[in-house]
């Protein structure tokens, strides 16, 4: 097990080591001399002479390479010239709304979308089977944005529930917490609903034609004991590999969802920082996001074991 | 959506492309028949666009800015008479008209979703065919793959419109690199799959030289679905597209596209919710009508699709 945990973690080092070459080039991709971009607008030519040299940019652009890689690694992202403090400073400030947003939508996604896929399954070909399947093809076609826009407007404009938009952190009061969490996470959560629940009626499907879903039945269980215990637990692993790999639609939509609630975590960060041409900060969110996804798929991974004992690595 | 479509562990066998009996299969797909029914709705009040009562969508009129769908604008003509253009969407902050900018935004729709399609499917292919066929470029180039799909995509479009100057040329480029991957894996699947059949084996035997069998035996196994992904990039990349705009860092916001009109609509939506909600149902229609007609291509084409995805 640990072995396989630690073959697992290698493996992510290709993975990552690709990402984090795209995202060193994105400098030398983007129109300019990297340090004058990195000097920002107001710099003076003392400062990027500077800059070219404290980044070793007048180097081969392989040691500028592994130049780089040695401050990220340490935790160094460089300076944002747009707020003008240190990326890893802002980005730690940030992080918190991103968590909580992405947290409260995991659990409604979860608690929603699979009795609804286990449901489906278990009365297929039925009204209910449809509407499930209905909503989850509308799922993918409804734009985060427009759901966010329609739920603002129903429940915040007029029926004047919960607030428009914004964000309070968990210490200032949990109610306040909650009354403008929901409506983004509910935003957010359609389209891994509708992702989830269609797996996981595949999933339950396929186990339920299975012969000892049938002796299940036949000594006398009941149907709920049997689709939770038999079905649903036996259908757990390509559900889990979806709620890994729906962590990329997430955070795709974190970034739109931010936006539209003036929520002030890493999504709306990543927005600002690319429309300001804040390069230092995009390129550690793209790091940061991309790890956090890698990371979380090689979880699954390891999840697999301690869902279906069968699978041995 | 790429989750459910990413057959790379369905070995597909093709039938013939959408002949006879396939064919007729198709035809018989509501699902296939309503989306098409949608989208070609959209494309031609795209396409008829100016000859649907539109004014110029990027024309701006300060006296009408603001107005609620309905509105009846007296305009004054040259010879001293005058004529009334209804705004049937109303108009936004700066007084362009969002009826005209809605339908004329159908235009950008369809043709990012069209060429990202295109150009990521026929780009897609020939790496996935060189990957699932050159043994040596397999390892690296699937490395490579891996590693950008670990970007989350609309993430990497967003980091990848950031280096360039805005347009639509810059959009399509940022959507295409994220599907690149998701197609080069399908039709890699594919290839290692058909490699070991016996028609393949023997047609190497009698001397086919590569570039042939490639083409002549590999490729048309890849067809149907890739026909099925492209439809379903088709529907990801007006999203994308829409999103990036509506973010303000995609198409030039004096461009009419959907997600330009919403964004434009952002600051006064408590007064004003028609321009987002009009290019909204628009987008959602559309996206909707591509994947039915994905799903309906993906039971008639990809038979065993079916079964895994229900």
């Amino acid at each position: 097990m640990f072995a396989y945990i630690g073959r697992r973690l290698l493996a992510t080092i290709p993975v990552m080591t690709v990402v984090a070459v795209f995202v060193f080039m994105m400098l030398r991709l983007a129109s300019g001399d990297p340090a004058a971009i990195i000097a920002g607008n107001a710099a003076t030519a003392q400062d990027i002479v500077d800059i070219r040299q404290k980044l070793g940019l007048d180097r081969p652009i392989v040691t500028q390479f592994f130049i780089w890689l040695g401050h990220v690694l340490t935790g160094d992202f460089g300076e944002s010239f747009f707020y003008k403090k240190q990326v890893a400073e802002i980005i730690a400030d940030r992080a918190g709304p991103t968590l909580a947003l992405a947290a409260c939508t995991l659990v409604i996604s979860v608690l929603v979308a699979v009795p609804l896929g286990v449901v489906a399954a278990y009365r297929r070909g039925t009204w209910l089977d449809r509407v499930v399947m209905g909503f989850s093809v509308l799922g993918f076609s409804v734009p985060v944005f427009v759901i966010g826009y329609a739920l603002i407007y129903l429940f915040a404009i007029k029926l004047n529930w919960l607030p428009v938009q914004g964000y309070q952190p968990l210490a200032e009061g949990i109610g306040g917490f909650f009354a403008r969490l929901i409506l983004p996470s509910v935003t957010l959560s359609v389209i891994y609903i509708a992702l989830i629940a269609r797996i996981t009626r595949t999933s339950v499907l396929e186990v339920l034609g299975e012969d000892y879903i049938r002796t299940a039945r036949a000594k006398g269980l009941s149907s709920r004991v049997v689709l939770m215990r038999h079905a649903l637990r036996n259908a757990a692993v390509p559900i889990v590999t979806v709620i890994g790999i729906g962590v990329a639609l997430l955070i795709g939509g974190v970034v739109v969802t931010e936006s539209v609630f003036s929520i002030p975590g890493l999504g709306r960060l990543t927005v600002d920082a690319v429309l300001a041409r804040d390069y230092p900060t995009v390129q550690a969110v793209i790091l940061l996001f991309s790890l956090a996804y890698v990371l979380i798929n090689l979880l699954v991974d390891v999840a697999y074991t301690l869902l279906d004992p069968r699978i041995r690595y | 959506m790429d989750t459910l479509t990413d057959s790379a562990t369905v070995a597909v066998v093709a039938p013939p492309l959408l002949a006879g009996a396939a064919g007729r299969r198709l035809l018989r797909n509501p699902a296939v028949i309503i989306g098409a029914a949608i989208l070609a709705v959209i494309l031609l009040l795209g396409l008829a666009a100016p000859w649907l009562g539109t004014v110029d969508p990027v024309a701006i009129n300060p006296s009408v800015r603001n107005k609620l769908p309905g509105f009846e604008e007296t305009v004054r003509n040259d010879d001293g008479g005058t004529t009334t253009v209804v705004h049937r969407m109303g108009t936004d902050t700066l007084g362009r008209d969002v009826y005209s900018r809605t339908l004329y935004g159908a235009r950008v729709s369809m043709l990012v979703g069209v060429a990202v399609a295109t150009i990521s499917v026929a780009l897609g292919l020939s790496i996935g065919l060189l990957a699932g066929y050159v043994r040596w470029l397999d390892g690296p180039v699937m490395r490579l793959m891996d590693g950008l799909m670990a970007i989350p995509a609309i993430l990497l479009a967003i980091a990848l419109v950031s280096l360039w100057t805005a347009g639509v040329a810059a959009v399509i480029v940022a959507i295409v690199i994220p599907e690149i991957p998701r197609v080069v894996r399908l039709v890699r699947a594919i290839v290692l799959s058909v490699r070991e059949e016996p028609y393949v084996e023997a047609a190497i035997s009698v001397g086919t030289p590569t570039l042939p069998l490639v083409i002549r035996h590999i490729l048309p196994n890849t067809l149907p679905p890739l026909i099925v992904q492209a439809t379903y990039i088709v529907a990801s990349a007006i999203l994308v597209e829409a999103i990036l705009s509506f973010l303000g860092v995609g198409i030039p916001p004096e461009t009419p596209t959907w997600g330009n009109i919403m964004a434009e609509g952002r600051a006064l939506f408590r007064i004003f919710p028609h321009n987002i909600l009009y290019p909204g149902i628009f987008l959602a229609l559309t996206v909707l009508a591509v994947n039915m007609l994905g799903d309906g291509l993906r039971d008639t084409l990809d038979p065993r699709m079916k079964l895994r995805h229900g």
